[in-house]
């Protein structure tokens, strides 16, 4: 008998835990000429603000060893622009569709939750953790009083489930997670890029214009796995576990952390394929472990 | 727009000059669906990153794709040493292409440098209506020259060192033959002052251009948004994305 790959967050059934990162897969239609979205648990879908933001000037992507510094800076058309031209896309399809919410002040965290709660979204991705905007992003993300604001506001506004969407450049993640789930989130994604910088020396300027980015990419799995680990101990929301999953063992790896779903953003650009690989490779590794239910694996470590 | 992804063999390789290498790549796809101007996203073995490199051309009957690039970096490095029979992981074709003229019309092609391997598909279609303008640094770097010329194009080389051909910029080129009679359409690539000139001199003269632009990528296919490039679109400056809406823009809507 095959393997059962389905799980649920915050009420919310995935036919399988694999879903692709925000800022890596648009609006979905990219992909989807190779194949169809349908495969997938989930989309998370390109983090939206109230109006439309034209994001960085370029250069906005840098190669690193094992991975890449991105600073888009939340290019996207805004909200109205997503329902009227892009949602109508999906809505009707067999993918989990996840909104990445962004903003700069609670009221448009807010006004954006609102404005999609009637809408064909099955979950918001709230993104308090993006890098590479000079007000609100990580700056909300960083603060555990800021954090749980954002959070408890939202939640008044909307009945969709809310997944807190975390940045890993802090001092204590864990505090932050239960801040957020204190305030009212039925989930958490982690982790978003870290902050880093890379410096051309030929020119004496950094490589991105927006001076530092986010890494992502393999590069930083090792540091995902261990603040999953961490957050999937202390709170009892579900976990979505991300960064730098490239493999199906990553993905099993990061599922032991304490994951209940993963995301994959990075791989996508060298692999497109890689969600499918990795599906694949997890039911294959089941199979052969005798393991009947995915979720027999979620925080599975049996740690020292 | 269609595109895939897959493994091909590398069929012929070669250096046309220092550091700029010929790849004829069987993968007949990716061959039947390319348009001049399109790129292909190619894989580098080590490398979080595939570099996009323009298509040089394409022929659809014997099911090849031939990319001419230069060796900028440790990943083309890495790649220039590709050995035939190797496979190369693909994700193509992608993009927009150039428009192409109709019969009998005559089209202005531009090149500069590593600019100039995409015009090469651009004038096929219009051999002898073609003027085929290409720059390089100096006498050393220049390559194609016999293949324009094979094609039928009316061929001119410039080099900024004066070392082989016109003495300066491919600018200087195009004045000239712009002065010896119109065109329906001038394609262009290479560096941004390079398309900055060109275009002026074809809105000068009321002549079409396209232009090809370069920015580094990520995905290639228009989902992770990282390719900004300026442009104008009903009177608003905004970030378009070289991969999905170019890397062929017309001439006026970018800003250089």
């Amino acid at each position: 008998m095959k393997p059962s790959m389905k799980v649920t967050i915050a009420g919310v059934e995935l036919k399988n835990p694999v879903i692709t990162a925000s800022g890596c897969c648009g609006y979905g239609r990219e992909y989807d000429r190779l194949y169809p979205m349908e495969k997938l648990g989930g989309i998370s879908l390109k983090g939206m603000t109230l109006e439309e933001r034209q994001g960085n000037p370029p250069c906005r992507i840098a190669e690193t060893p094992s991975g890449m510094l991105n600073s888009v800076g939340l290019q996207n058309p805004g909200v109205e622009a997503f329902l009227r031209d892009e949602l109508p896309n999906l809505t009707g399809r067999d993918v989990v569709k996840i909104a990445n919410v962004a903003g700069s002040s609670i009221e448009d965290y807010c006004a954006i939750a609102e404005r999609l709660d009637g809408s064909a979204v099955d979950m918001l991705e709230v993104n308090i953790s993006c890098p590479n905007v000079k007000h609100g992003g990580a700056s909300f993300g960083a603060d555990c009083t800021m954090a749980s604001q954002v959070v408890s506001e939202m939640r008044r506004r909307t009945k969709k489930p809310l997944m807190v969407k975390l940045t890993p450049n802090v001092t204590d993640i864990v505090s932050i997670a239960r801040a957020v789930e204190d305030a009212g989130a039925d989930a958490v994604s982690l982790i978003n890029t870290v902050l880093a910088m890379r410096i051309d020396i030929k020119t004496r300027r950094p490589v991105l214009h927006n001076n530092v980015g986010g890494l992502s990419g393999p590069a930083v799995f090792p540091i995902a796995v261990r603040m999953v680990w961490q957050v999937a101990n202390a709170v009892k929301v579900p976990v979505i576990g991300m960064g730098g999953i490239e493999k199906w063992q990553d993905a099993i790896e990061m599922m032991m952390a304490g994951a209940q779903a993963i995301q994959i953003g990075a791989a996508l650009f060298y692999d497109p394929y890689t969600p499918l690989r990795v599906l694949e490779g997890m039911e294959r590794w089941m199979e052969q472990n005798g393991v009947s239910d995915i979720n027999e694996i979620v925080g599975a470590v049996r740690p020292w | 727009m269609a595109y895939l992804q897959g493994s091909f063999p590398l069929l012929a390789r070669c250096e046309l000059a220092p550091g700029v290498f010929s790849f004829t790549i069987s993968c007949p796809e990716i061959a039947a669906q390319a348009q001049a101007g399109q790129f292909v996203h190619v894989r580098v073995e080590g490398f979080t990153l595939r570099r996009p490199i323009s298509i040089c051309s394409f022929d659809r009957a014997a099911g090849t794709v031939r990319i001419v690039f230069e060796v900028r970096g440790r990943g083309t490095e890495r790649l220039s040493h590709c050995k035939t029979g190797e496979m190369l992981d693909l994700l193509g074709p992608l993009g927009n292409g150039f428009s192409a003229v109709k019969p009998g019309e005559k089209l202005i092609v531009v090149g500069g440098g590593i600019g100039v391997p995409p015009m090469l598909q651009a004038a096929k279609a219009a051999g002898a209506d073609a003027t085929a303008i290409i720059g390089f640094r100096t006498a050393g770097a220049v390559i194609l020259k016999e293949e324009f010329e094979a094609l039928g194009c009316d061929t001119r080389l410039a080099t900024d060192d004066g070392s082989a051909g016109y003495h300066g910029f491919v600018t200087g080129l195009l004045k000239q033959r712009l002065a010896e009679g119109a065109a329906a359409l001038i394609c262009a690539c290479g560096p941004m002052p390079m398309l900055k000139g060109v275009v002026a001199l074809a809105d000068e003269y009321g002549i079409p251009s396209e232009v090809s632009l370069e920015e580094r990528m990520g995905c290639g296919i228009g989902a992770c948004l990282v390719c900004a490039c300026k442009t104008v679109k009903d009177g608003r400056e905004i970030y378009s994305h070289v991969c999905k809406d170019g890397p062929v823009f017309n001439g006026n809507e970018v800003v250089f």
